[in-house]
Order: C-alpha cells, then structure tokens, then sequence
C-alpha cells in the first residue's frame, strides 16, 4: 500500500502528459472526424469513396501497428517531425476514422425533409448544417463520441511503447526503481479507471438525458 | 533523402509474418472461446439475482472497459506472477488476459441478448411443459445466441486486431513478426506495406464470411 502512496508523485507528470496527449487528439478527432462525416454523407462520390476508404483503413488495422508504422516510417522516408508529433498523429488518424462514422451517424439520422425545407426557405448550405442538421444530429452525436475519447485515453497508453512519458511509461519507470510490479500497475489501473469510468458516466447520463426524444 | 525499396529482404523473412497471421488469429480465436464462456456464465449468474452478485458482475465489466488493454496484460504477465511465485509463457498470459477483456465486453452483449428474447417464446416454453431449466437450454440460449451473433462477430474481429498487443510481451505474432523483421534489416517501410494488407484482408474476409453465418441465422420477426 505504502508504495502506491509514494509512487503517486512520480506518476502525476506521466498523468499530465497522458492528459494532454488525449486532448490533443480528441480536438483533432472531433474538427477532422466531423469534416470527412459530413464528406461521407453529403459529398459527391469522388470526394466520399477516398474517405470511405481512409476510415476502413484506419479501423481496419490494430492502433498499435498504425503507431509503430508513422512513428518509425516517418524519419525514413525523410519527413522531419518530432517523435511526439508522429504517434500522436497516428493516434489523431485512428481516432478521426471512429469520430467520422460517428458523425455519419449522426448526420444521416437526420431525415432529409429537414435538409429539403432549409433548402426550400432559402439557407445556404452552411446554414443548413448550423441551424437545421446539426443541433438536431447532437444528441446522437453526443454518446457514442464521448466512447471515442475513451478510447482515445486507453489508446494513448500505447503511446508509452515509442517512448512518450505518459502515465503508463512513468508507471513502469517507477517499477524500475522498485521491483513492485503488482501494486504499481493495479494503482495506474485504478488512475485510467477513474478518468474513463467519469466519462463514460457522462456519455450514459447524456443517453437517457435524450432518450425521451420521439422520432 | 532517398529510400530505396528492397522487398527481397522481407519475403526472405515471410515465414515470421505467415506464421505471425496464423498465431493472431488462433490468439483470437482463443480469446472469444473463453471470452463467451466467462461471458455466458455471468450474464446467466447476473439474470435474476440479488444486487451483490449484479454489482460484482458490474464491477468486474467496468473495470476491465475502462482500463487500457496493454496496461491488463502488462499487470496479468508482470504483476501476478510477481507476488503469486509461479510463472506461465508469455502466450498462456495473453491468452488469459483476453479472455478476461473479451468477458467482460461479452457479459453485457449477452446481457442484453437475454433481454431481447421475446416474452411470448418462453410463455410458449411454459405452456408445453419445460422445466426451468429446460426453458433456458432450449429456448432461452439459442434463441439469444442467434440474437447476440452479429455482436459476437463484431467481438471477434475487434480481438483479432488487439492481438497486436501480444507483441509487447515477445508472443510471436503478425505485429512481433514484423518489429523483428524490422530491428534486424531495418526495412520499416517494406514490412509494414506487407503486414498493413495482411491485417486488412484478414479482417475483411472475417467479417465477410461471418455476415454470411449472421444472414443464415437470422431471427426472422414476423
């Protein structure tokens, strides 16, 4: 017990940086994610089936794989960007390909009538999406997007094996020092449950919270 | 700067990646046979009881869906063996830790399933004569199963690709094969331009062939 209290303060700049690497992707998820939904539905073949094919790629394959690949191709071939960038953009690309089925989703629950009627009274396009489709596709948008960020949490723990700090790499640091494999690694079992146990609290409160919508 | 493609070097070592695909999808396969069992059990524990075996159950689900795959096999292969003063391979470890993780996503699955099962079917059950017993071996599993199956494929694709995960404990598979390819010849690229459709056609002609036994199965609702 004692050595959980103690290892606490060496893990919590792994924990910062586990933090900061999931926010980063899960902006970069959301903005990108949202585009290449909103190309899925509503852009013409030649612009959908490249984003089809990016999004089965990108889900097709173990994250794992997808984060060695871009962290060691990626000086090979010569393209200068640090080693933090490189497996967080492979992360940001998995995460987008999930986010953009979601927004799909979400978008075509959205029964085209809606879409027709803006039309009908004049909106442009953007103000289609702002005013008519999108505050309406929110509420199935919501849930299952909180899920990716949950999943974006428990995948940055594979960050941890090309040597980015975060709270799984400072958890086996500090058993380095310690030899306590058990303790350690049921107290970093306990710190992501906690952030992604609160999470996904929220994405089931927010379902029952739009359950009572009526299609 | 110029990178000259050389795939000789990886069909030199293709046997690694063969035999890694074959070991992935034998993990998985492993993964969703215990998965079901420990998934089976405790959605039938959990139908009806009192709330401490449910919030037990509850517990054991939550735990393991909010925890990072790696950080459980790192614990299952690590830590137990650490205070416990016995060892086991590497492969018997992540097996045991998939079949945890698949339980714990399955218990809920079927679940659910049991819910789904229309009410009149077991009334039916009732009116002929079936024991309680009888009623769940004859009417309630098969039924639910055959609700449960396009999940259960879902289920089985998803371990395949977290098989991956096995390569961080040295367990020989697709991905291990490829990072040994590439620390002894470093060719990144090649390796991972093979592995990259390996992991895709696989994962594609699985989910293919088990639409197929989902269309067969089907419950047709009148």
């Amino acid at each position: 017990m004692m050595v959980m209290v103690n290892a606490l303060p060496f893990l919590w700049q792994g924990l910062l940086v586990s933090l900061q690497v999931s926010a980063v992707v899960m902006i970069m998820a959301l903005v990108f994610g949202v585009l290449l939904g909103m190309a899925l539905t509503y852009a013409p073949w030649w612009v959908a089936w490249p984003v089809r094919g990016y999004s089965d790629i990108a889900r097709g394959l173990p994250l794992i794989t997808l984060i060695f690949f871009v962290y060691y191709a990626t000086p090979a071939v010569g393209l200068n960007i640090s080693g933090w960038w490189a497996a967080v953009s492979a992360l940001a690309a998995f995460e987008t390909a999930h986010v953009s089925e979601v927004a799909r989703g979400a978008l075509q629950s959205i029964h085209h009538g809606q879409t027709d009627a803006g039309r009908a009274i004049g909106l442009t396009f953007g103000q289609r999406m702002l005013y008519v489709v999108f505050p309406q596709a929110l509420r199935r948008f919501l849930p299952p997007w909180i899920n990716t960020v949950v999943d974006t949490v428990k995948g940055s723990a594979l960050l941890s094996l090309v040597g980015i700090v975060d709270l799984m790499l400072s958890v086996q640091q500090v058993i380095g020092r310690t030899f306590r494999p058990l303790p350690l690694y049921i107290l970093g079992a306990l710190i992501y449950f906690v952030i992604n146990y609160t999470l996904s609290q929220v994405s089931r409160r927010l379902e029952a919270h739009f359950a009572y919508v009526r299609e | 700067m110029h990178y000259h493609l050389n795939f000789a070097i990886v069909w030199r070592h293709l046997d690694r990646l063969e035999w890694g695909l074959v070991l992935s999808l034998e993990l998985a396969a492993a993964g969703i046979a215990a998965g079901i069992v420990i998934g089976l059990a405790l959605a039938l524990a959990a139908h009806g009881r009192g709330r401490v075996v449910r919030g037990i159950i509850a517990a054991y689900v939550e735990f393991i869906r909010n925890v990072p795959l790696l950080l459980l096999v790192y614990l299952v292969f690590y830590g137990i063996p650490s205070v416990g003063g016995f060892a086991y391979g590497a492969t018997t470890s992540f097996i045991a830790t998939l079949a945890v993780y698949a339980g714990a996503y399955l218990v809920e699955v079927f679940r659910a399933g049991l819910d789904a099962i229309p009410r009149g079917l077991i009334d039916a059950g009732r009116a002929i004569g079936l024991t309680p017993w009888q009623r769940t071996l004859y009417v309630r599993l098969p039924t639910m199963l055959r609700i449960v199956l396009p999940s259960l494929s879902n289920a089985f694709i998803s371990l395949f690709k977290d098989t991956a995960i096995a390569s961080v404990i040295a367990v020989p598979e697709l991905t291990y094969g490829a990072n040994w390819i590439y620390t002894n010849t470093f060719r990144i690229i090649e390796v991972y331009s093979v592995i990259t459709p390996m992991y895709l056609v696989t994962g594609w002609t699985l989910l293919f062939l088990l639409r197929q036994v989902e269309r067969r199965f089907a419950l047709k609702r009148a």
